[in-house]
């Protein structure tokens, strides 16, 4: 949805995804090198990097694609 | 006021606070970005009628994933098992398509502002004044026991300070529904249905893993408690054979054709949503993805509480129960889960998407105030012949007003916990009458002015009578909910089917021996008066009843492989 110039909602919804995936990435690689004494169940799967990562690239494409001045609903 | 309390279920660190600060930077962003396009009151009270149908159908499903819909019917799974899905399934897929492909068109093309206005078209005044203030007044106390809610699961989880739960949140509602209208609900709703989605998905999926798929969580549950928790259908041939005590024409009759369709095609806080569509087959799309997403809700709410049921060493109980021992109530199995799998960040998002959707309830219950508030009630009683601007204002004021008391009534729970209990059942009291008034007055155009306002007020009285006998005299329940074993579920059931009947019944009755209103008065509004528009125009592909057979059929394989 947009009018007339104004910003897609699923810009802001790729900005959110975007910068939430890069921070759990982030913590994600932090936790690998440095492991936390109390552990999460399945800590081994590392979780956070992978989901991170597909939250991150998925914002990523909202935010290309959905880029205000790009006409895109 | 101190911030923190000392117990809590999770810690979060400083990753997940960034997370949360974020969300709620970003919210508020929104509401003031859609200030400068809320400037009319079609674009303050229906988002300028330009929606598409995605928008239109994840905001209709957004407003109903608030209030304590996400750890509620968690809390609800881990105690009754997958029997509570059914308020997912058949308590919500059957009536969204009926609202997409039979009553959306009347809506839409009357161009009703709201389902108050739309009784106003088709029985005059009396029926418009009676539902208009019946909504408002429930509607901000509903808003204000989702808001009381929500500060108690903070105050659980993170330990967060009541008070300080309840102003933040309700001071960003209030200020991006004053902002940008409806516009900016919608905005925000799609925004958070994402969210809720990003922050839970990862519960079912880990929790699936660790108990080796389905069949693992299966064996599990039969196990910890019983191999009835993970039948939808098998065990309903009997109250006492279910942990609900429910009987399957509750469930079917009740549920399936008086709440939910009373709910989900006459509740404006959802309705509302569809109506700013940007046209006729976007709005009857919208409720058809809307059905398709919430039939995948359960994954997210119900899964976990299964999961739960299966893996957490602690045992869950009730309420009271957990207050008196110190241990952990059913309805904290989510946060419970979201503490077992997920690190930092990773919980800041879950406690993000939880917060998300109780965010979106109560913006959902403010945004549908304002407007009935706004063009049923102080345009129609108050002052009718104001300018187009006037009303806008009103309508910025009025979203204050409506946190404010909603704000009041979290703080009157609080104090006296059982209203909360009691406007939950008023609530109800109105929805099934509504239901009968409404489709009668859409598909029946002999039915008149009186019969729709007789109809709605005997219903609505019926419902009050049985709820209150009830009350006086247990005993009743066998009379209401026809069996001594049945339980609160049941009798709301029972009790909505039977008033919804009155409301038929009394409404045909009077309509018969009144005056109808001229085919001329009925257009746009009532079934074979009304011409709806053809879609041979479009392809199958994009046609809304293609994707309703579609929804429907994945319904039934659904119900069928949980049978």
């Amino acid at each position: 949805m947009k009018r007339g110039g104004s910003i897609s909602i699923w810009f802001f919804i790729g900005i959110s995804l975007l910068l939430n995936g890069l921070l759990i990435f982030g913590a994600g690689v932090y936790e690998l090198i440095h492991p936390p004494k109390v552990q999460v169940a399945l800590f081994r799967l590392h979780s956070s990097i992978w989901w991170g990562a597909i939250l991150a690239v998925i914002g990523a494409f909202y935010c290309i694609y959905y880029a205000p001045g790009k006409g895109r609903s | 006021m101190a911030f923190f309390d000392a117990q809590r279920l999770v810690h979060l660190s400083t990753v997940d606070l960034v997370i949360i600060v974020f969300y709620f930077a970003l919210v508020l962003a929104i509401g003031f970005y859609l200030k400068g396009q809320a400037n009319t009151g079609e674009d303050f009270f229906m988002a300028g009628r330009e929606m598409t149908a995605w928008i239109a159908g994840l905001s209709f499903l957004s407003a109903n994933l608030g209030s304590l819909e996400l750890m509620g019917w968690a809390g609800a799974s881990y105690q009754y098992g997958i029997l509570a899905a059914h308020w997912y399934w058949i308590g919500a897929i059957p009536a969204m398509l009926f609202l997409a492909l039979v009553m959306m068109p009347f809506y839409y093309i009357s161009k009703t502002h709201s389902v108050p206005g739309y009784l106003k078209l088709r029985f005059g005044e009396s029926s418009r004044t009676l539902s208009a203030i019946s909504f408002a007044f429930m509607t901000v106390l509903m808003s204000g026991i989702n808001m009381y809610s929500m500060a108690l699961v903070l105050k659980i989880v993170l330990g967060w300070n009541i008070n300080f739960s309840i102003l933040i949140s309700s001071i960003t509602v209030a200020i991006y529904v004053a902002l940008g209208g409806l516009r900016s609900a919608i905005f925000n709703e799609v925004l958070q249905f994402i969210l809720i989605w990003a922050g839970a998905l990862l519960i079912p999926i880990l929790g699936l893993m660790e108990t080796g798929g389905w069949n693992g969580l299966k064996a599990r549950i039969a196990t910890n408690a019983s191999t009835e928790y993970t039948h939808l259908w098998s065990t309903l041939g009997k109250f006492s054979d279910n942990p609900m005590g429910i009987h399957w024409t509750g469930i079917v009759f009740g549920l399936g054709a008086i709440i939910s369709m009373g709910y989900w095609t006459t509740d404006f806080l959802v309705v509302q949503r569809v109506l700013s569509a940007k046209d006729l087959r976007a709005a009857k799309m919208a409720p058809v993805i809307g059905a398709g997403f919430k039939m995948l809700v359960p994954f997210i709410v119900i899964l976990p509480g299964l999961l739960g049921l299966a893996l957490l060493d602690t045992k869950l109980v009730g309420e009271t129960q957990a207050i008196a021992t110190g241990g952990h109530s059913y309805n904290e199995v989510l946060p419970l889960m979201l503490a077992r799998y997920c690190g930092p960040g990773l919980l800041g998002l879950g406690i993000t998407a939880l917060i998300a959707g109780f965010m979106s309830g109560m913006a959902g219950n403010v945004s549908a105030f304002t407007t009935v508030w706004t063009y049923d009630i102080y345009r129609a009683l108050i002052k009718r012949d104001a300018s187009d601007q006037h009303y806008v204002s009103m309508g910025r004021w009025s979203t204050i007003v409506g946190v404010a008391i909603s704000i009041g009534t979290a703080y009157l729970v609080m104090d006296f916990k059982s209203i909360m209990d009691y406007v939950q059942a008023l609530f109800s009291f109105f929805i099934a009458p509504l239901f009968a008034t409404v489709l009668l007055g859409m598909l029946w155009k002999r039915a008149t002015p009186a019969g729709g306002f007789w109809g709605l007020l005997a219903g609505t009285c019926s419902s009050v009578g049985m709820w209150a006998l009830v009350k006086m005299d247990p005993a009743a329940i066998r009379y209401v909910a026809l069996s001594p074993y049945a339980r609160d579920m049941a009798e709301n059931m029972y009790r909505a089917l039977w008033s919804c009947l009155v409301s038929a019944l009394v409404t045909v009755a009077v309509s018969l021996v009144t005056k109808p209103k001229p085919d001329a008065e009925l257009k746009g509004l009532v079934y074979g008066v009304t011409e709806i528009p053809s879609e041979n125009y479009v392809s199958t592909l994009h046609r809304p009843w293609f994707w309703a057979a579609v929804v429907g059929t994945i319904f039934v394989v659904l119900n069928v492989i949980f049978w």
